[in-house]
């Protein structure tokens, strides 16, 4: 199916129903419960989870595939959403013409820096993209405020052009953006019993460009030209002496994965149409480094896992707070239930980042694949006791 | 030529925190062969331990006045730290004035000890691991440690003043001849650059005077041979890596009253440093202390109001575009040796 084979296309077809299915399953319990907290069904979460999803899926083209550890891939995600957001401005509020340019402008931006990066590898790589990186943070801010409006951010005004669309609604408020007529913000409600469903038409579109972009993802993984960027990861060397120059190869990985990168800055602009130069600063980039290995490098499946898990956790850990954990202990005696509380305290709240901290590093020393890996090794290990039950039924191996 | 002055002295107390953690990161690298990404974090837990120091020495207890009445017509209530009433007011107020120098001396054990936990505890399992992994799990670390601080201290800077004696500025300029308050410089940032001066100073001397900074270098050269020679270099490294962190910790020891601390300090610090190591030459420890140096001096004249004129908003990047120029012309940085890094 598609130039699968049957493996890739169920979990392409898995991806498919997680997706669409999300608004259930992100919302398990009712509303109003105690438990209700832990829902993560509401848009504007879950089109964070599928667009930091396609960034990730795009780091993890150059990083999982090539080795090369980009630290400045946040920068192509800010220029996409400038450029979405001018396209807003200028054009009309479909978002179509505003994803497509963001794509274009970041494959331009992400040519000039690879070109110039890939020059070298290794640490020095890493500096050179986050120099580009804090360059372009620096510039966006300061010299090219007339562009991207410094400190604000760059936001919608009534007075924009907006050639084929209206500048303003006619009662007089910003047009919002919208698909052909189809406003990315509306959203229908399913009430069942207790139970609240949110189907955002925003988040369906995500969603159907992330499964796009993970359907690419895969094809690249299996394709000879995934082969060569493996090939580039493992000896560049042999690889030269094969009569292939790897910088080709390498340079089009970072271009591909820099169009996702801003694919998602474009995603994230329509969704809410303001851009801010943050989101190039340098600890952007360190986010997509941390989902991509949280999730597993160089596994399909992994960043998006990891995109996901960070995502959520960074939502509902910093929801919760010391009345939450008195809570959740109250069935203790009293002073202890101060002492859990204090030591839980630190990690939760406004402490989330401690907690992913932490957790990173327990995953780059321990699991250096990721949840994948995690997974995968839970599974082995099921396996093989069930092997065994089998075997030791059979006959009593000598030992 | 006052002007030129004035911006060469600006650009001497960054540079030389600059030069310092940028020693401090190269010498990691030359002898460990471990890319840190949490030393910019050293760095900010040393200007956390000036802060600490100054939080302690103002520890202080109640003593409540009958004799005298607040506006409100209680008993007044009267502080008094410990300190005064151990060494008597005057010696005391002076010991609470000059806590950032004495933070020196609380600092240096504090950082070795850190140096030492990290290295043996963390790091010391990474050797073997690609560079990416080094650089993954020392970036986790540093969010770990700025995240540690940020819940003791809060997210706000903390104001730490110099010395009452080093408050004012230094004028420069009638010293040289020129009108008096062209060139002033203030007085910390003095003693900054010349602690600076003196850190780097002790830091080659040791390496290039001492048996024991002999083999280090010897091991940095080739680790093998000097292990053939029965000699525990690994054990030595640790050494190296204590005095590295001491470095990164007494930078930002000094630069507490330059720059008030918070808890990203180290963050800010450190994407500079690394480029600054680059720039000088992975391994190479003058050309970090160059490279620090230089890159300091040309953001500050960047930052005259002339250039800025001419080249808009060069002061920003200024630094990432010399590092790329100098990546791209000059491969191993300004003094970076054959070798290192190249595989």
């Amino acid at each position: 199916m598609l130039g699968l084979n049957k493996k890739d296309a169920t979990l392409l077809l898995l991806v498919a129903i997680l997706a669409l299915c999300a608004p259930f399953i992100l919302n398990p319990f009712p509303e109003g419960s105690a438990l209700a907290q832990f829902n993560a069904g509401y848009p504007d979460l879950m089109q964070r989870f599928v667009i930091f999803g396609i960034f990730a899926i795009g780091f993890n083209i150059l990083f999982g595939l090539t080795g090369y550890l980009s630290f400045g891939h946040a920068a192509f995600l800010g220029v996409g959403s400038y450029s979405a957001v001018w396209m807003f401005k200028l054009l009309s509020m479909n978002v179509i013409p505003a994803i497509i340019l963001s794509m274009i402008v970041s494959g331009l931006f992400a040519v000039v820096i690879g070109f110039v990066s890939l020059r070298r590898s290794g640490i020095y790589f890493s500096i050179l993209t986050l120099a580009f990186a804090q360059m372009s943070f620096n510039l966006a801010y300061s010299v090219l405020t007339p562009i991207t409006n410094g400190e604000t951010g760059l936001q919608l005004t009534l007075n924009d052009p907006r050639i084929l669309g209206e500048s303003a609604t006619a009662d007089g408020s910003i047009p919002v953006t919208n698909l052909f007529g189809l406003e990315m913000r509306s959203t229908f409600q399913m009430d069942v019993g207790a139970w609240l469903f949110q189907f955002n038409v925003g988040y369906y579109l995500c969603a159907f460009i992330m499964l796009l972009a993970f359907y690419l993802s895969l094809r690249i993984f299996r394709s000879p030209f995934g082969m060569m960027l493996r090939a580039v990861k493992s000896n560049q060397q042999r690889m030269r002496y094969t009569g292939l120059n790897p910088r080709p190869y390498t340079l089009a990985a970072f271009v591909i994965s820099g169009m996702y990168a801003g694919l998602a800055g474009g995603l994230m602009a329509s969704m809410d149409p303001l851009a801010g130069a943050e989101r190039m600063q340098w600890t952007a980039s360190g986010e997509v480094v941390l989902m991509t290995i949280l999730g597993g490098a160089g596994t399909l499946i992994g960043p998006v896992l990891g995109a996901g898990f960070i995502k959520y956790f960074e939502n509902i850990f910093s929801k919760i707070n010391d009345n939450v954990l008195h809570g959740w202990f109250s069935f203790m005696p009293d002073g202890l239930e101060d002492f859990v509380v204090g030591i839980v305290h630190p990690f939760i709240g406004k402490g989330w980042h401690l907690t992913l901290g932490i957790l990173f590093m327990l995953v780059v020393i321990f699991l250096p694949g990721g949840l994948v890996e995690g997974g995968q090794r839970i599974a082995r290990a099921l396996r093989k006791d069930k092997s065994d039950d089998k075997s030791n039924a059979k006959s009593n191996p000598a030992e | 030529m006052d002007a030129f002055i004035l911006q060469i002295l600006n650009g001497l107390d960054k540079g030389s925190a600059y030069a310092l953690i940028a020693l401090g990161l190269t010498l990691i690298f030359g002898t460990l062969g471990v890319v840190n990404f949490a030393h910019g974090a050293l760095f900010m837990i040393g200007a956390f331990c000036s802060v600490t120091l100054s939080k302690l020495l103002n520890l202080s207890y109640e003593v409540v006045d009958p004799t005298k009445k607040d506006f409100l017509g209680r008993p007044l209530v009267e502080k008094h730290t410990y300190i005064e009433s151990w060494f008597g007011p005057e010696t005391g107020a002076a010991i609470i004035d000059w806590s950032v120098p004495l933070a020196i001396l609380f600092s240096i054990p504090i950082m070795i000890g850190i140096g030492f936990v990290m290295e043996r505890g963390l790091i010391k399992h990474f050797y073997k691991r690609p560079h990416a992994d080094q650089i993954l799990v020392t970036f986790g670390l540093a969010i770990v440690l700025q995240e540690i601080v940020k819940y003791f201290y809060g997210a706000n800077p903390i104001p730490t003043p110099a010395p009452a004696a080093f408050t004012g500025s230094f004028d420069f300029g009638t010293m040289l001849g020129f009108d008096p308050n062209t060139v002033i410089y203030p007085y910390w940032r003095l003693v900054y650059f010349s602690f600076a001066a003196l850190i780097i100073g002790a830091v080659f001397a040791f390496l290039q005077f001492t048996t024991f900074g002999m083999v280090v270098r010897a091991g940095m050269a080739d680790r093998e041979t000097v292990g053939l020679l029965g000699i525990n270099i690994d054990k030595r490294f640790t050494i190296m890596f204590g005095l590295a962190a001491a470095v990164a910790g007494l930078a930002g020891v000094m630069y507490a009253p330059i720059n008030s601390p918070n808890y990203h300090m180290g963050m800010d610090f450190l994407v500079l440093s690394f480029v600054v190591v680059v720039v000088g030459g992975m391994g190479s420890l003058p050309g970090a202390v160059a490279a620090g140096f230089l890159l300091g001096i040309l953001e500050s004249f960047a930052s005259m109001n002339e250039i800025k004129s001419l080249i808009p908003g060069i002061d920003q990047i200024i630094i990432y575009l010399v590092a790329i120029i100098i990546l791209l012309t000059r491969p191993r940085g300004l003094m970076g040796r054959k070798g290192v890094m190249e595989d």
